[in-house]
């Protein structure tokens, strides 16, 4: 894993070392040479580090009080709001924990797409990054259908009858999924087995996601090779575990502004109803972080091609690292790609907005239209994208733009009238 | 590898291989089995309705496995309005002879075939039924006519019992 041998220098470690490599595991992670460029959007690892932990623990915490019963979840969840000690303020954090997962990776996402860390050699961490995002989407569906409110009930009726539209077998896959000929108690018992054993899933995942990233290094906004260590890089500990932490409580403040100040400003207040499998909501909505998705489902007509898309503008992301053909990382270097890159994050909001509108009238229409686009960004435009766009020098190092005059520049020079 | 001469243990190999994947599948499959629908929940598969009190122009809603079964009265208007209908002009033709038995009662599963939700009364652009979710509308029969839902909603097997009560399941 280390570039250099690591010996403890106590006995004991010493000892213990030979037997359990796990010093030597710790010293690689404290040493870790970082670019010494990386700014506050690398921050966001770290940031899902501490939501994933905040996940597991609170949910543990909840689930001593939770019970898994169609009959006895509605009120076990308000007993957990008025009765158990602080449990208002543990669910609010769960709840509220799910959205500032979602935000925070969202803007990791983004990062990504922006700085091209998706590219080779990452690509491995980006595909597991993809199932990661999965299932976390998975884990907030069936953590939401928990409480058994309205839009529970009616979210997990609505996406259950996704595989509906699958050809033949799509009938039996449904009732499958309820146990049943509806959502009802035996669909609340498994979903919960499972919303408690995803973020297990996660955190291996989120091990293999790291593992992952340490073989190449991080990415950096100048999106070139580093050599590792160098003056280019720094060690992890202490100068980026500060900046992480810092960063970290700046998150935690937007964290603790939801929990105390505006809890249920992200949930539906139908959900405080309790599940009805006879009246469905006026108005259905999925949490705001599924609702691009959403929109570009119902933007399509057709049941079964609607479902297609929605899917494979998820899955669509995990072959980016072959449908963008640019060598260059960076969008700092690439002017062309920097523009359509803000067109598709506009692109991504104005869908989340269509979603959670009527599906009518101009809302559809735009909806129509951003959903081609997205598609058309990623099937057309990365692809020809990287044989068009006519990129700026890349320097060769990441003190050389501070160096001016280095030997360095005059070889940035050559090698950009070379690559003329 | 490949001109290579498949041997005695070659043959070993694809048999282990074989029987162990049948002795996984033997083992899967009660897992993946235990989560259809359990014997208590089959149990509840029929539902008697009285409908004595049901006025012409009214729907009552039971529930039945789960899900909402509308039972209506209809009008005679809309009788021939659903029976006037041409089948070119439908989604997922049906006559509605073979929908409504008895052209007065029109018992169906009050679900929408898009993605599950229960569409609403005497709404829509067909008198019929309108589903709020994603915008489908049905007709006096609860046929499909506009919107992303791909099929009628599905009449479920019943039989009147007597005059007042009708048996769904």
């Amino acid at each position: 894993m280390s570039d250099h041998e690591y010996t403890p220098t106590s006995k004991v470690g010493k000892w213990f070392n030979d037997r359990l490599p796990l010093l030597t595991l710790a010293n690689h992670l404290t040493d870790y040479p970082t670019p010494k460029n990386l700014n506050y959007w690398w921050t966001f690892g770290g940031i899902l580090t501490f939501c994933l932990i905040t996940q597991i623990v609170t949910g543990l915490t909840l689930a001593m009080h939770y019970i898994a019963h169609a009959d006895m979840a509605f009120e076990s969840v308000e007993h957990i709001m008025r009765d158990v000690n602080y449990g208002w303020l543990i669910r609010y954090i769960h709840a509220n924990g799910a959205s500032m997962f979602f935000l925070a990776v969202y803007i990791h996402i983004f990062r990504s797409l922006f700085y091209g860390s998706y590219k080779s050699p990452r690509e491995i961490i980006w595909i597991i990054g993809i199932i990661i995002y999965l299932l976390m989407m998975a884990a907030a569906f069936m953590g939401y259908v928990l409480p058994w409110g309205q839009m529970s009930f009616w979210g997990a009726t609505v996406i259950t009858n996704l595989f509906s539209a699958i050809p033949l077998v799509g009938e039996g896959i449904v009732t499958w999924l309820w146990g049943g000929y509806s959502v009802d108690n035996p669909t609340l018992t498994r979903f919960f087995t499972l919303h408690y054993l995803i973020p297990f899933l996660i955190l291996g995942l989120v091990v293999l996601h790291i593992w992952a990233l340490h073989v190449p290094g991080n990415n950096n906004p100048v999106g070139i090779d580093i050599k590792k260590p160098s003056k280019d890089t720094v060690p992890f500990h202490p100068y980026i575990v500060i900046k992480d932490g810092f960063a970290l409580l700046m998150f935690m403040i937007v964290f603790a502004f939801f929990v105390f100040y505006s809890p249920n400003i992200l949930g539906h207040a139908d959900n405080y109803i309790e599940a009805n499998p006879m009246v469905t909501p006026a108005h259905i909505v999925p949490e705001w972080y599924l609702l691009p998705f959403y929109a570009i489902l119902r933007s399509v007509p057709d049941k079964l091609l609607g479902v297609v898309a929605m899917l494979s503008a998820i899955l669509i992301l995990a072959v980016l690292p072959w449908l963008d053909t640019s060598k260059i990382r960076s969008a700092v270097f690439r002017p062309l790609y920097k523009q359509f890159y803000w067109i598709l994050v506009a692109d991504v909001l104005i869908l989340g907005y269509m979603g959670a509108m009527p599906a009518e009238g101009l809302y559809l229409l735009i909806a129509r239209v951003a959903t081609a686009y997205y598609f058309l960004h990623f099937l057309v435009i990365l692809p020809v994208l990287g044989f068009k766009e006519k990129t700026l020098p890349v320097p060769l190092s990441i003190t050389e733009p501070i160096l001016g005059g280095s030997p360095n520049l005059a070889m940035a020079k050559n090698k950009e009238s070379i690559d003329k | 590898m490949s001109d290579k001469k498949p041997e005695r243990r070659d043959f070993l190999f694809t048999a282990s291989y074989a029987v162990g994947a049948v002795g996984v599948a033997a083992v899967v499959w009660p897992l993946v089995d235990q989560m259809n629908p359990d014997a208590s929940v089959k149990a509840l598969a029929s539902t008697e309705v009285d409908v004595s009190s049901v006025k012409p122009g009214n729907t009552i809603t039971v529930l039945w496995r789960g899900k909402p079964v509308f039972i209506r009265r209809r009008t005679q208007e809309e009788i021939s309005e659903a029976r006037s209908v041409k089948m070119e002009d439908l989604i997922h033709p049906e006559k509605d002879e073979d929908r409504a038995k008895d052209p007065e009662w029109l018992v169906m599963v009050g679900v929408c075939t898009h993605l599950g939700c229960v569409p609403l009364n005497d709404k829509g652009d067909y008198d019929g039924w309108f589903c709020p979710c994603h915008g489908s509308h049905y007709d006096t029969s609860g046929r499909i006519r506009k919107g992303p839902a791909p099929l009628n909603m599905e009449v479920p097997k019943y039989e009147f019992v007597n005059d007042n009560t009708i048996k769904i399941g």
